[in-house]
């Protein structure tokens, strides 16, 4: 292994682990506080998710939404954009893949019904996403808060349609749909039986693959890195930035729109009002630990699944509220260790060579750039 | 050790020295900016520090200002201890620090920018009023008018440093450094400074100058301080020497790296080159059609109403034309313009014949178009990919299959231009910011120039900058090849001497247009200069 | 309805947007992304309803508001500022923990997952201080921001951090004191929401602290126009709150308004809005 090598998956696995150190030791303190032994507690907390098959089955089901969120950040964020819509565009996929399969007649072959609403869900969170990616590449809107905007805009829109339009009385969600429903995962491990985990997950581990194969192994991949990278660089190397722009934030809104199957095809059946619950958000924290990786992705969504879970399981210890702070934490950690770990491996890469790094530029004042 | 010393008409007692310098070293991470430096500055003089880039003058200024800390040896001020202070404690010693980027805040005015800091105040508030008061007093002294209300986006250059020169004089500052202050200044400009640093030490101050002006050296300074890799490798007395001594000790070597040394190289490139052209004519047979045609192009900039005002001009296949001029007068902006990096206001672009005036880079490079960027870092490369993903560069295309990229051929590829071009080191997977600034742009050359590249235009900016001699020979000889070759070569370099040596034809660029165009056989270092400053109008 | 009465509604409504809003306007300046508005102003309605229950004074609970605000300020800058992390991710974290932490504290002081108990507030509508403070808070971050020395190393280190580092303007320091200043501003916010309300639930700012963001960017980040916005945003809200047995509009609708409005003034409908130039960025 080359030392560039080894540097690479330093740099790649220090945030990660110091997430979970972070976890742990702000978990003992609150579990302390609320006179709980953390010893205890923890395996608890592990026997409750990964100790039985339920519980695990939990863990997926979270996990996979989370993988979701995480790989639609992580998308953008390779273009230099940063997501903050998840929560949007989930819940909008969500809706039209509950539209499909309730617009679709019952007995509607299983296999293409899901598809359509794979294909409705991915849809309508890619048109959320492409609103922000219009707006950055038109007039320079930066998407962080255009972003954030949209998703206040389109709960606020998807929670009128729902009130107005179609629900089943005295609840906020839609009728079940008609087909598409994606089978239990206790429909093939009937040990998973009782928990919401179903085949979505598979979808998920596709999706991963699929992200890998074309970020690394495309040129599409190649162009879109370039540009988060260093755009000047993209553009003066015949690459169509804006283009690129707008097509990372609408496939990354792709992929978190299809993250709504996992809810509605997959476990209720139908759309709810509220089911996103947050995590669009969190799928920033699964990013970040994630080193905008997919695989590395999948393995964060388990983690912060875990503890989600596991803050479930033991909720009569020490109220499961903890999650919320430890998630908190854990990202500050994480958003506070990557620059610190960047500036030492960056540090000692560079080669021996006596440049100031202070020379070298002709002096311009430029004016101020329309940013956030 | 230095010349001064073996000088008979010595006095007696040692004049206090200003600033004294002794064994600094400082170290960011593995590069040694410093190593063992030393600098002595008298009172009441003007003092020069000269070296090549990364020599590591602005760091020993910047340790001096209190910008920066050294890891050892100590910094002495009008004969005080002062090691490792602060940019307060310097300030308020009388250092002031003019420096290269200038440290204004754009959105802010004249008056607000010389208090920051240092604010006058009336009952808590802010003394506005007193501020520009100031401004208008300094002014008068010192003779650097300007007027405090109006806003520092506003300026020109030259104005702007003013203001940076009256923020050190408004602290009270009495050594006065300024970093590579004429880089982008016009002649007349230059002048006027020269003007001012002679009042500031006629006033009591000491001004210690970092250059690589050796004419600005000569003229100016009393005394010199030559910096070498981080070390300072000689000092001179100004009258006692010349600018071949200084250039020598600057590079240490027989062969070249500064402006008047730079002569020398450039001299036997251009005496190849007149060789070779005579042999060539002006396009090899068979040579690719082409040629590079602008008419009447125009691009807006926020500075002046138009960066490039009305340019036209035409490169023939088998020629170098060559644009002079001082930086910042349109050069940056016209190929940007040509290259399709910036917008154009107006005019017309040909590349072969074919009109790409409204062409993406893309399709100028289909066209037949090779650019080396002016700015390598930030525009030729991307520095976190590896030398190989930079080599495919805008090439990406030709090695997609399905839209997969095609990993062998590219590392084939890789590999071949590594080979040909001697880029070190020659694993192509590591990333190129672990290349030095050499081995960098020879990258970037090797891409635009390189084998597999199908080109007839090339735009060659600032081609050897930051760059170490051997690559800069290399590179030449690449330019002179290609041209050979029937390739249309567009050359823009700061450097005088460079632009003589490589050109078949030399224009100037000033103020946005083109004052002249002549063969370079009329062309010398002082009729250029002339169009450069301004002092003669274009025909 | 006369209008005496609705103006006090917008002015009541206006409350936590013009301290949360001069907040933002004083970190922004500074060169901090403030996202965490949301935050400052949960974390502060929840330490005021402690320290009202606790002390039952609501001055004093005003103050233990203005100290958690200060916290949680005091959480982003550090992490923002001496270990440079990303100030977008810091923010979205900063606000999932307050959250997280006022629910854990909720449990764990009132053994409530919803509401704490009810507290003593100050005197209803005009008698209450916390209005007239916040009625003031944009003009007085005006005055901080273009007539003090503190305001104007504000600006500066917001535009260009290195020409103010290199006058020796202590530029960490300028940058903790804007986001500390934020949270104590943003904390107010959420005080007067709470004692007005006297008790604190769950969640409570609803998204309020947004508004204010969007607020400062609409006001292109003066103080004043922030402020403007802020009664802009409140007025259509009162509207929406007379007009909901009418059905002329969605009340969802009334609520996106601040949030349509901010997007157009960042497509530049309504001037460019720009933003400091080094927002964002790590200063030197």
């Amino acid at each position: 292994m080359t030392a560039a090598q080894r540097e690479k998956i330093e740099e790649a696995l220090f945030p990660p682990v110091v997430a979970i150190l972070i976890a742990f030791v702000a978990g003992d303190i609150i579990m302390l506080n609320f006179n709980q032994s953390p010893l205890v507690v923890w395996r608890l907390l592990l026997e409750g998710t990964w100790g039985n098959a339920y519980g695990f089955g939990q863990v997926l089901y979270k996990a996979t939404t989370l993988s979701f969120t995480g790989m639609a950040v992580a998308f953008a964020y390779r273009a230099g954009l940063f997501n903050i819509g998840g929560e949007g565009q989930l819940a909008a996929g969500g809706l039209a893949a509950a539209l499909v399969g309730f617009a679709l007649p019952v007995g509607f072959p299983a296999l293409l019904a899901i598809l359509l609403g794979c294909l409705g869900a991915a849809a309508a969170g890619g048109v959320v996403g492409a609103v922000p990616g219009y707006l950055r590449v038109r007039f320079g809107a930066h998407e962080v808060i255009t972003t954030i905007m949209l998703n206040f805009i389109v709960l606020a829109l998807l929670n009128w349609f729902i009130a107005t339009r179609l629900r089943v009385p005295e609840t906020l969600h839609t009728p079940e749909i008609h087909a598409g429903a994606i089978a239990r995962l206790s429909a093939v491990l009937p040990a998973f039986h009782g928990s919401a985990a179903n085949l979505s997950v598979l979808v998920v581990l596709l999706t991963a693959i699929a992200m890998w194969y074309y970020m690394f192994r495309t040129r599409g991949g190649y162009e879109l890195r370039a540009v988060g990278l260093q755009p000047d660089a993209a553009e003066y190397g015949g690459i169509s930035v804006g283009r690129v722009l707008f097509s990372a934030m609408t496939v990354s809104g792709v992929i978190a729109g299809l993250g709504g199957i996992n809810f509605v095809l997959g476990y209720k059946y139908y759309y709810e009002d509220g089911f996103a619950g947050g995590t669009g958000f969190l799928g920033i924290a699964v990013a970040l630990v994630g080193r905008n990786n997919p695989f590395g992705i999948l393995l964060a969504a388990l983690f912060f699944a875990t503890l989600s879970q596991g803050g479930l399981a033991v909720n009569a210890f020490v109220p499961k509220q903890m999650v919320d702070v430890l998630q908190g934490i854990v990202i500050i950690a994480i958003a506070a260790s990557v620059p610190e770990v960047q500036r030492i491996l960056l540090g000692s890469r560079r080669r021996p060579v006596t440049t100031s790094a202070l020379d070298s530029q002709p002096a311009a004042t430029e004016p101020p750039a329309a940013a956030v | 050790m230095t010349s001064s010393q073996t000088s008979a008409r010595e006095p007696v007692q040692t004049p206090t020295l200003a600033v004294r310098m002794h064994d600094i070293s400082r170290s960011f991470g593995p590069v040694r900016a410093n190593r063992d430096a030393s600098l002595e500055v008298a009172l009441g003089e003007i003092h020069a520090l000269v070296g090549e880039n990364g020599a590591g003058k602005s760091t020993l200024m910047r340790i001096l200002g209190g910008l920066l800390t050294p890891d050892s040896g100590t910094l002495e001020v009008n004969g005080r201890d002062v090691t490792g202070w602060s940019t307060p404690d310097a300030i308020a010693a009388g250092v002031g620090v003019v420096h290269q980027h200038f440290m204004l805040v754009p959105t802010l005015t004249v008056a607000e920018n010389l208090v920051l800091g240092k604010e006058p105040t009336s009952g808590g508030q802010l003394d506005y009023r007193r501020a520009v008061a100031d401004v208008k007093r300094l002014g008068e002294e010192t003779g650097l008018v300007i007027d405090g209300t109006r806003l520092i986006a506003d300026l020109s250059v030259g104005e702007a440093q003013r203001v940076e020169i009256l923020k050190t004089l408004y602290r009270g500052a009495k050594i006065l450094v300024l970093d590579e202050p004429t880089a982008v200044l016009s002649p007349p400009e230059v002048k006027e400074l020269a003007q001012v640093l002679r009042r500031v030490r006629d006033n009591g101050g000491t001004v210690i100058i970092i250059t690589h002006r050796l004419d600005e050296v000569m003229s100016l300074s009393e005394n010199i301080t030559v910096m070498r890799a981080g070390e300072t490798v000689a000092r001179f007395h100004t009258a006692d020497t010349n600018p071949a001594e200084i250039a020598q000790a600057m590079v240490g070597r027989h062969v070249r790296l500064t402006t008047r040394e730079f002569a020398i190289v450039t001299e036997s490139t251009a005496a190849a080159n007149a060789a070779s052209a005579s042999r060539a004519g002006n396009a090899a047979p068979g040579a690719p059609s082409g040629g590079l045609e602008v008419r009447n192009l125009l691009v807006t900039g926020f500075r002046r109403s138009y960066e490039v005002n009305d340019v036209s001009f035409t490169v023939k296949p088998g020629e170098i034309l060559g644009i002079a001029g001082v930086e910042g007068n349109g050069q940056s902006e016209l190929i940007e313009a040509i290259a399709g990096l910036r917008g154009i206001a107006g005019g017309y672009v040909g590349i072969g014949g074919r009109d790409v005036t409204s062409a993406s880079p893309r399709e100028r490079t289909d066209a037949g178009l090779s650019h080396i960027p002016e700015d390598r870092q930030r525009r030729g490369l991307i520095m976190n990919y590896s030398v190989a993903d930079n080599l495919i560069l805008g090439m990406q295309h030709r090695f997609t299959q399905h839209g997969s990229l095609d990993r062998a051929a590219i590392a084939e590829y890789a590999r071949e231009q590594i080979r040909t071009f001697d880029i070190r080191p020659t694993d192509a997977s590591l990333p190129a910011r672990a290349l030095s600034g050499g081995n960098q742009q020879k990258v970037v050359v090797a891409r635009e120039m390189g084998g597999g590249r199908d080109y007839s235009v090339l735009l060659a900016s600032q081609p050897t900058r930051g760059v170490d001699v051997g690559a800069i020979e290399f590179i030449h000889a690449r330019l002179i090849a290609a041209r050979d070759a029937g390739k249309a070569i567009l050359l823009v370099s700061a450097e005088l001497n460079e632009v003589l040596s490589l050109s078949d034809r030399v224009a100037v660029m000033c103020g946005g247009r083109f004052v002249v165009m002549m063969p370079a056989a009329d062309a010398t270092e002082e009729v250029l200069g002339e169009y450069m400053t301004g002092a003669r109008e274009a025909a | 309805m006369n209008t005496f009465a609705i103006v006090t509604q917008v002015l009541r409504i206006a409350v936590p947007y013009l301290f949360a809003a001069a907040g933002g306007v004083i970190a922004e300046r500074s060169g901090i992304i403030s996202l965490t508005l949301e935050g400052y102003m949960l974390g502060g309605a929840f330490a005021a309803v402690v320290g009202t229950f606790y002390s039952g004074s609501p001055a004093v609970g005003a103050l233990c508001g203005i100290g958690g605000g200060a916290v949680l300020a005091l959480i982003h800058a550090v992490a923002s500022i001496r270990y440079r992390a990303d100030q977008v991710i810091v923010g979205i974290a900063v606000n999932l923990f307050a959250i997280g932490i006022t629910r854990v504290f909720l449990k764990l002081m009132f053994g409530s997952s919803s509401n704490s108990p009810r507290v003593d507030g100050f005197a209803a509508g005009y008698g209450d201080p916390l209005l007239w403070l916040g009625l003031l808070s944009t003009p007085v971050v005006a005055f901080i921001l273009f007539r003090t020395v503190f305001g104007l190393r504000v600006r500066a280190t917001g535009e260009k951090p290195e020409a103010a580092a290199s006058v020796g303007v202590p530029v960490h320091r300028i940058q903790y004191m804007a986001v500390l200043l934020s949270g104590a501003l943003a904390a107010l916010g959420g005080v007067y929401l709470a004692l007005d309300q006297h008790q604190f639930t769950d969640q409570m700012t609803a998204g309020r602290g947004f508004i204010a963001v969007a607020a400062v960017i609409f006001g292109r980040w003066s103080p004043l126009r922030a402020g403007a916005a802020c009664l802009l945003f409140a007025a259509a809200e009162t509207v929406q709150i007379h007009l909901q047995g009418n059905h002329v509009i969605a009340s969802q609708f009334i609520e996106m308004i601040p949030y349509v409005l901010t997007i157009v003034a960042l497509a530049g409908v309504v001037g460019r809005a720009i933003a400091p130039a080094a927002l964002g960025a790590s200063a030197p």
